[in-house]
C-alpha cells in the first residue's frame, strides 16, 4: 500500500493533461509551489499565470478566461480560494464559467501550521452554490482520474485535496463516477443487517477502512462508502444504507454541518428511520500532527469503530 | 478618427443619446424600480462604445471576434439594455419587460438569459477582474480584439478593483480598458464623503496604467479617449467625468435618484424635457 498527498496526485496529472488540451490554463496566487502545480508551470509556461496574493481577482480572471474558451484552474489553500465566497458565487457559480476551483491543504489534516490554514466551511459554502460540483478524491488514483473528468466537464468544479499523504483505498480497476459513493470496504457476512454503513471522504477514508477492519475483526459488520462526489451526492447509496444498515455514520475532515454529514442528513430524511451520527469538526482548527489532530478531534479509526458500535 | 468624422459622430451621437435617455425613464417608470442615476450618466459612455468603438456583430452575439464589454456597475443595466436594443440585440418593445419575472431583461446583468451580456454583474467589484481575464486570452489568441470595463466611482472603493489594476499592467494588457463613470454619488451620499477615491488618475498611474480623464457626456473628448488601445504594455483608464441623472434636470446630481424610480407624473416630465432636447 502506497501513501501520497492527493495534491501531489493533482499536479502530476495536471501536467500530463495540460499536454492534451491546449485550452487549459493555470492561475495561481503565490502557492504554485505547495499547490504542486508547479510542474504544469514550468512545462506550459506560456499558460501559467501568477496574480500573486490576490485571490479574488484571479477568480475573476479564470472567468473571463473561460468565458473566452480557455479552461482555466485555479490553485490555492481551499481556505483562502472559498474564502473568496462572493466572487466564486458570482463570477463563477452564478455566471456558469467553466473554472476549476482547485483548494489544497484542506481540513486539519494539514496539521503544524494551525487553524487559519485549515478550511473546514469550504464543503458547505461550496454546496450551497447550485450548479457547483463539490468533489473529494480519496487516494491517488481516484485523484487522477477525478482531474481528467473535471478537466473534459464543462461547469464550475471544485476540487478539494488533502495536504497530508492519504493511502490506497482503490483498486486498480476502479472507475470514477461523479455523483457516485463507491464501497472501499464490504464485510464478509452481515447477519441480519450491517452495524453501520459508514460515509467517508478524503483525508478519513483510510482511517474508515482501518476501523471496519478492526470491527469485524471482533464480529462487526461495517460497510464504508467513499464519497468523492459532495455535489452532486449519491442520494440512492444512502437509501441503500438506509435498507440494510443499524445506523449511518459520516466521517470528515470538514466541520460537522454543512459537509458530507449534512448532505447525508439531507438524503437520509428522505427516507427516515435510522438514526445517523456525524463525526466532523466542532471547532477552528490547530496546530499538531495530522494524526494527533484526527485523534483530538474523534476522526481516528479508533473514533470511528467506537461511534459504529456505541449505543445510541 | 479624423476631426470631421468626430464631429459627425458627435451629432449622431447626441441625438442617439436623447432617445436612450427616454428609453431608460420609460423602462425603469414602468417597472418602478431601477437605478436612473448612473444609468443616465453612464449612457454617453455607452452609446459611444455600442454605436461607434466596439467591433461586434449584433445578429452574431458570440461572434468569436467581438470586443468584450463587461458593464461592471451592473446597476446601469437599463443603460445597456437601451443601447443594446437600439444596435438590434433584441427588439425595443422587450425593453418594457425590464425586471419582470421571466425577463431576459433581469434587474442587473444576466449573461444566461440575455444574448451579448458579457457577464453577469451586479456585486460590484469583479468586473475589471473578469475583462482581465477576456484581455488575457485575447492575447493569448494573438487576437486584436479589445475588452472594455465599465465601473462606477464608488466602486472603485472594493479591494478587487485594486488587484485587478495590479495584474493588468503586469500581463502588458495594452488591449484592456476601464472606463470610470465618475458621477461622484452613490447610495449613502457623495462618493467623497462615503470613501473618498481621489486621486484616482494619480492612483491608476502609481498602478502603471495610462489615465486619460475627460468629460464624459462630450463625445467629441470621449471618442478618442475610447478609441486609442493603451501602448507600452499599459492598460488604459478612462476616467469619465459625468452627472449623475444627466439630462433631467431634477434628477441631476441628485443621490436619491440613485436606485429610485420616477413616479408616472415624473417619468412624463422628463420624457418632455429629453423629447424637448434641453439636454
Amino acid at each position: 500500500m502506497t501513501a501520497k498527498a492527493t495534491r501531489q496526485s493533482f499536479g502530476e496529472a495536471l501536467a500530463e493533461l495540460g499536454a492534451k488540451d491546449p485550452r487549459i490554463v493555470v492561475l495561481d496566487a503565490d502557492l504554485a509551489k505547495s499547490t504542486m502545480s508547479l510542474p504544469f508551470a514550468k512545462r506550459f509556461p506560456e499558460r501559467h499565470f501568477e496574480f500573486g496574493i490576490a485571490e479574488s481577482n484571479m477568480i475573476g480572471a479564470a472567468a473571463g478566461l473561460a468565458l473566452c474558451g480557455k479552461v482555466p484552474v485555479v490553485t490555492s489553500f481551499a481556505c483562502f480560494l472559498t474564502g473568496r465566497l462572493e466572487s466564486i458565487r458570482i463570477s463563477v457559480a452564478y455566471m456558469k464559467t467553466n473554472v476549476k476551483l482547485v483548494g489544497t491543504h484542506a481540513g486539519i489534516g494539514i496539521g503544524d501550521d494551525g487553524a487559519s490554514q485549515m478550511a473546514l466551511e469550504d464543503i458547505a459554502a461550496m454546496r450551497a452554490l447550485p450548479g457547483m460540483t463539490v468533489l473529494q478524491p480519496a487516494d491517488d488514483l481516484e485523484t487522477r482520474q477525478a482531474v481528467e473528468w473535471m478537466l473534459a466537464h464543462d461547469g464550475p468544479v471544485y476540487l478539494r485535496l488533502t495536504r497530508q499523504k492519504v493511502p490506497d483505498v482503490h483498486a486498480a480497476d476502479y472507475r470514477f463516477q461523479p455523483g457516485r459513493a463507491d464501497a472501499v470496504f464490504e464485510p464478509a457476512k452481515r447477519s441480519p443487517k450491517l452495524q453501520a454503513t459508514v460515509f467517508a471522504s478524503g483525508g478519513t477514508v483510510g482511517e474508515a477502512v482501518e476501523a471496519a477492519r478492526g470491527l469485524e475483526s471482533r464480529g462487526f459488520a461495517v460497510r464504508v462508502l467513499n464519497c468523492a462526489s459532495l455535489a452532486p451526492f449519491d442520494a440512492e447509496a444512502v437509501a441503500k444504507a438506509c435498507a440494510d444498515s443499524q445506523r449511518l455514520v459520516s466521517v470528515e475532515d470538514h466541520n460537522e454541518n454543512g459537509g458530507l454529514g449534512g448532505a447525508l442528513c439531507e438524503a437520509a430524511s428522505r427516507v427516515g428511520g435510522v438514526p445517523v451520527v456525524r463525526l466532523g469538526v466542532r471547532s477552528f482548527g490547530e496546530s499538531g500532527l495530522s494524526e494527533e489532530l484526527y485523534e483530538k478531534h474523534g476522526l481516528s479509526a479508533a473514533h470511528i469503530a467506537e461511534a459504529c458500535i456505541r449505543n445510541l | 478618427m479624423t476631426e470631421t468624422r468626430i464631429s459627425d459622430a458627435d451629432v449622431e451621437l447626441r441625438s442617439a443619446s436623447r432617445e436612450l435617455r427616454s428609453d431608460i425613464i420609460r423602462m425603469i417608470a414602468k417597472a418602478g424600480s431601477g437605478h436612473p442615476g448612473g444609468s443616465l450618466s453612464a449612457i454617453d459612455i455607452l452609446a459611444a462604445l455600442y454605436l461607434k468603438v466596439l467591433r461586434h456583430r449584433p445578429a452574431e452575439p458570440l461572434w468569436p471576434e467581438r470586443d468584450r464589454l463587461v458593464l461592471s456597475k451592473g446597476h446601469a443595466c437599463p443603460a445597456l439594455y437601451a443601447v443594446m436594443a437600439r444596435c438590434g440585440y433584441f427588439p425595443r418593445q422587450q425593453l418594457d419587460t425590464l425586471r419582470v419575472l421571466g425577463s431576459p431583461l433581469q434587474g442587473h446583468p444576466d449573461r444566461l438569459r440575455l444574448a451579448g451580456i458579457e457577464a453577469s454583474t451586479g456585486s460590484l467589484g469583479q468586473g475589471l477582474s473578469i475583462a482581465l481575464g477576456m484581455a488575457l486570452a485575447a492575447r493569448m489568441d494573438r487576437s486584436e480584439r479589445r475588452v472594455f470595463c465599465v465601473l462606477g466611482d464608488g466602486e472603485m472603493q472594493e479591494g478587487q478593483v485594486w488587484e485587478a489594476a495590479m495584474a493588468a499592467p503586469k500581463f502588458a494588457l495594452e488591449n484592456l480598458t476601464a472606463v470610470v463613470d465618475m458621477n461622484g454619488g452613490q447610495i449613502d451620499g457623495p462618493t467623497r464623503e462615503v470613501m473618498d477615491i481621489e486621486p484616482l488618475a494619480e492612483k491608476f498611474r502609481a498602478f502603471r496604467w495610462e489615465a486619460r480623464e475627460v468629460d464624459g457626456h462630450d463625445f467629441k473628448a470621449l471618442l478618442p479617449a475610447l478609441q486609442a488601445p493603451g501602448s507600452k504594455g499599459r492598460p488604459v483608464a478612462v476616467l469619465a467625468k459625468t452627472v449623475k441623472g444627466k439630462g433631467v434636470s431634477f434628477m441631476e446630481g441628485g443621490i436619491d435618484w440613485h436606485g429610485k424610480a420616477p413616479t408616472a407624473e415624473e417619468a412624463a416630465r422628463a420624457l418632455r424635457e429629453l423629447e424637448g432636447g434641453k439636454s
